[in-house]
């Protein structure tokens, strides 16, 4: 038995320590915001936070979760950066087959939690992980702007 | 203009009472063509007359005044899951916050009003549902309207409708008051539709009814899909296609901890699982040996080679005028040039999954599917069971853009397979790299064109020979799109081109070679390389006659008012001829595509090889625009899917296996490669197209031609990756 604190609550998972946080998450406790896209790290579907770092949740094993606080896409209405992100998503209408933006929030989320005020080159920086097949991207861009404007 | 529709005389509306309380409105088209996989007998070809069940309806109105619109198409990504609601809303005056929406089920009364089988694709929706939808709507007021005036004992005439309510005077009763009486009424035989003028809901932005759920992680795609005793399937598949289990070796899989059953099923091997870690372990672990067959020795470069010779005859004839070797012959000058795309996956971002749940007499499907009725089939056919046994829960899709609409039914047949096999629910979920490696591609082509031209510098004789797989071999489609052996959309946007048709003197021939890799249409289907193709040889022919890009296909288009509408309002939005920043310079391209015309423009810079887009300004002209802005999304969309393709997207093979197999290596669009973009919308009166595709085949060509602007070189080979390097 493992204990993770997902969303502030203490889960105890019949896993093994090398799950990937994505599979615990989806699979076992069933919190299906979180994405799986590509399993290596490389489209950022499954963003999640760990003590509020944005982290690939599908390459990340539950042992390195321990002691640590994972946040979910679930968690972000209780997160005050969260809340002015999914706003500011609303407000500029991201979203079109919307599988990729659990993991786009979190990012962006993160983004803003350490960076009040990203120029464009820190979104790229903090955002190009995130795959987007959609292509939301000017989007994406306006909404972090807009959510910087309104936590400023 | 007020349309009066006599339903009747193309659709059979039923109006009945929920079990529950209310209104359902359903429509049928009994008399539409219907397409059924072979071997499946047409069991509700005779739907007129018989109940329709309550789930098989278009909108809803519950007491406690919920509308519930059905949706006939899936929603993956394309706001069809507000666009439909608009257009019943729209009639119904209807209360925008009460709206739900649902997906269909897989029936009869939801088949395509122009494709013939339950589908979404073409960017055909919102043309093709334009009336369907809007009657529904139009015909739910009529019978709602018509309970008040019998409870009120006033006449019709001195009714209104506004925001969920009928209004008489200062007394107001709500929809969900009204709809149990509704449903007692006999349903009319004609409705009159609203003026366009009177429209308060058609033609405005309107946000997406499904950005909420998105937005929380609420939303429930396919992925996502969880009950008690569900299993996790992985299945290994032959590392070429057409590979087949010769042997396998399951004692290290079934030593993973949770892995349940591994077994053989028609598509390879399936390792059945408590969850996807456990049985991607247990997939790792096991030990397949395959006989390769005859694909072992595909390989790009050789089938390069070989479509180049190919190239070098006439294929079958897909259009001919005029006396081409005359005309030729007096040319003052000839372009010969040829172009090549590869292959491209979809990828969309949701890998593919399907759950199967088989009961006895039964089965129930869950997943994201653009064509659920095929689906419905295909299980039906594995199960020995009849179509309407088999019930589609169609989920939202993380991504489609044509590969989840599969006449095969690949994905869904082989999850009824494993379920089938394991004996319990199962949910099969491919990996990202069994999703590159999966085929069902844009098939490769290669284009091969020869044109004269006149003193002017004007086309007078274009020989254009094309090669490459067909897409509707084999599918439904294939009665109506294949002709004397040319597979119509192989050669569209080539032989109904308007720059090919305007030439007098035109011959387009068309090879298609048999080769064993899966094909699909990828979005934008054969637009996605003739378009690159037609746009970049107009733009060498233009620089070859000295003549500025846009002015040159004026000059051509000057009987094609939608192309130069498209053409004339992105050049005035990006400045066309006006200066730019230093390295930075233009290319333009426009092309029709699914009833639509789009013109893009992009601003590109290279250095040292290194391609940059900084701006790409869209203008489209698709008639009517319903909602706006997710017109404008869609052109955004696009242009990221299209550059994505452009710049860096192939798949390729080596000794009968692709050689790419994830992100890292079949590479798209992303965020630091995004461009400004600017949509502009063709104020127009024209007939309806699309808008999920067209803005996609324009814009590899405008970077190109951007790209010859910038270096003189020209670019006749996608991706271009580092050609200029």
């Amino acid at each position: 038995m493992i204990t993770l604190n997902i969303n502030g609550k203490d889960v105890q998972l019949d896993a093994a320590e090398d799950m990937p946080i994505l599979w615990a998450l989806r699979d076992i406790v069933h919190l299906t915001g979180t994405k799986f896209g590509c399993g290596m790290a490389l489209c950022g579907a499954c963003t999640v936070h760990l003590d509020g770092q944005a982290i690939r949740s599908c390459v990340t094993p539950i042992a390195a979760a321990v002691g640590k606080k994972i946040s979910t896409i679930e968690h972000m209405q209780n997160d005050k950066v969260g809340q002015a992100v999914q706003a500011a998503w609303s407000a500029v209408d991201v979203v079109q087959c919307g599988y990729c933006q659990s993991g786009q929030i979190m990012a962006a989320t993160a983004l803003l939690t350490s960076n009040q005020k990203p120029t464009d080159e820190d979104i790229d920086a903090a955002m190009s992980g995130n795959i987007c097949r959609c292509g939301t991207y000017p989007r994406i861009r306006a909404a972090i702007h807009e959510a910087a404007n309104k936590l400023a | 203009m007020n349309s009066h529709l006599n339903i009747s005389r193309r659709t059979f509306i039923k109006a009945t009472a929920l079990a529950v309380g209310g209104l359902v409105i359903a429509f049928s088209t009994p008399n539409a063509k219907r397409f059924l996989l072979p071997g499946i007998a047409n069991a509700n070809a005779s739907e007129e007359g018989k109940k329709l069940p309550t789930p098989n309806a278009f909108l809803r109105v519950g007491t406690d005044n919920t509308l519930t619109v059905m949706l006939a198409h899936s929603e993956m990504g394309q706001s069809i899951w507000t666009t439909l609601p608009m257009l019943i809303a729209e009639e119904l005056d209807a209360d925008w916050s009460k709206i739900k929406v649902m997906h269909a089920p897989a029936a009869p009364e939801y088949i395509h009003t122009a494709y013939g089988i339950q589908i979404t694709g073409g960017s055909s929706t919102t043309w093709s549902e334009f009336d369907r939808y809007r009657q529904a709507g139009a015909l739910t007021r009529a019978l709602l309207v018509s309970a008040a005036a019998n409870k009120l004992g006033v006449a019709v005439e001195s009714l209104k409708t506004e925001n969920g309510f009928v209004i008489s005077g200062d007394t107001k009763i709500s929809y969900g008051d009204l709809a149990e009486a509704a449903a007692k009424l006999e349903t009319p035989k004609t409705v009159t539709l609203k003026a366009p003028k009177d429209w308060k809901i058609i033609g405005k932005a309107t946000k997406r009814l499904d950005g909420p759920e998105k937005i929380n992680g609420t939303a429930m795609f396919g992925q996502d899909v969880h009950f008690d005793g569900l299993m996790t399937a992985m299945v290994a598949r032959s590392p070429v296609f057409g590979g087949t289990v010769k042997s396998f070796d399951a004692s290290a899989s079934k030593k993973i901890k949770g892995v349940h059953q591994v077994l053989q099923v028609p598509s390879g091997v399936a390792v059945i699982a408590d969850n996807y870690w456990a049985a991607k372990q247990g997939r790792d672990a096991l030990k397949v040996e395959w006989d390769l067959g005859k694909n072992a020795s595909l390989d790009s470069k050789a089938m390069l080679v070989e479509f180049r010779k190919l190239a070098n005859t006439q294929g079958l004839t897909a259009a001919s005028m005029g006396d081409i070797k005359t005309a030729a012959a007096k040319a003052s000058k000839t372009l010969e040039a040829e172009y090549s795309l590869p292959y491209l996956a979809h990828s969309p971002m949701e890998p593919l999954n399907c759950t199967v749940k088989i009961s006895k007499d039964a089965c129930e499907i869950w997943t994201g599917t653009q064509m659920p009725g095929t689906d419905q089939q295909a299980a039906a056919k594995i199960l020995g069971l009849k179509p309407e046994q088999v019930t589609m829960h169609t989920l939202f899709l993380g991504g489609g853009f044509g590969r989840r609409a599969n006449p095969a039914a690949d994905f869904v047949s082989e999850a009824v397979q494993v379920a089938k096999a394991a004996g319990v629910p199962v949910k099969t979920v491919w990996s990202r790299e069994d999703d590159v490696k999966g085929g069902y591609y844009r098939p490769m082509y290669l284009h091969k064109a020869k044109i004269g031209v006149d003193a002017k510098g004007l086309p007078v004789a274009w020989e254009h020979v094309a090669v490459g797989q067909s897409i509707m071999l084999g599918t439904p489609f294939e009665a109506y799109q294949i002709k004397d052996g040319v597979d119509a959309t192989s050669v569209e946007g080539v032989a109904d081109s308007p720059y090919v048709k305007g030439t007098p003197n035109h011959h387009v021939s068309l090879h298609t070679p048999k080769i064993g890799v899966p094909v699909l249409w990828w979005r934008s289907v054969g637009h996605s390389h003739s378009a690159f193709v037609m746009e970049s040889l107009i733009d060498e022919l233009a620089h070859a006659a000295g003549r500025d890009s846009l002015d040159y296909r004026r000059q051509i288009l000057k009987d094609h008012p939608r192309h130069l509408a498209a053409l004339n309002l992105a050049a005035e939005k990006s400045g066309w001829g006006k200066p730019l920043a230093k390295g930075v310079f233009r290319g333009i391209a426009v092309h029709e595509s699914f009833g639509s015309f789009v013109t893009q423009v992009a601003e590109v810079s290279v250095d040292k090889g290194v391609v940059k887009v900084h701006r790409m300004v869209c203008a489209i002209d698709c008639g009517l625009s319903v909602n706006p802005d997710s017109l404008k999304a869609q052109m955004e969309s696009s242009i990221s899917f299209g550059l994505g393709a452009a710049m860096q997207s192939e798949v390729t093979f080596k000794d009968g296996m692709v050689q790419q197999s994830n992100f890292h290596d079949y590479k798209v669009m992303r965020m630091n490669e995004m461009p400004k973009v600017e949509v502009y919308i063709v104020q127009s009166t024209e007939k309806m197209g699309g808008v999920g595709e067209p803005g996609l085949p324009p814009v590899a060509p405008a970077v190109t031609n951007a790209i010859f602007a910038a270096t003189g070189k020209r670019i006749r080979t996608l991706p271009i990756g580092d050609q200029l390097v």
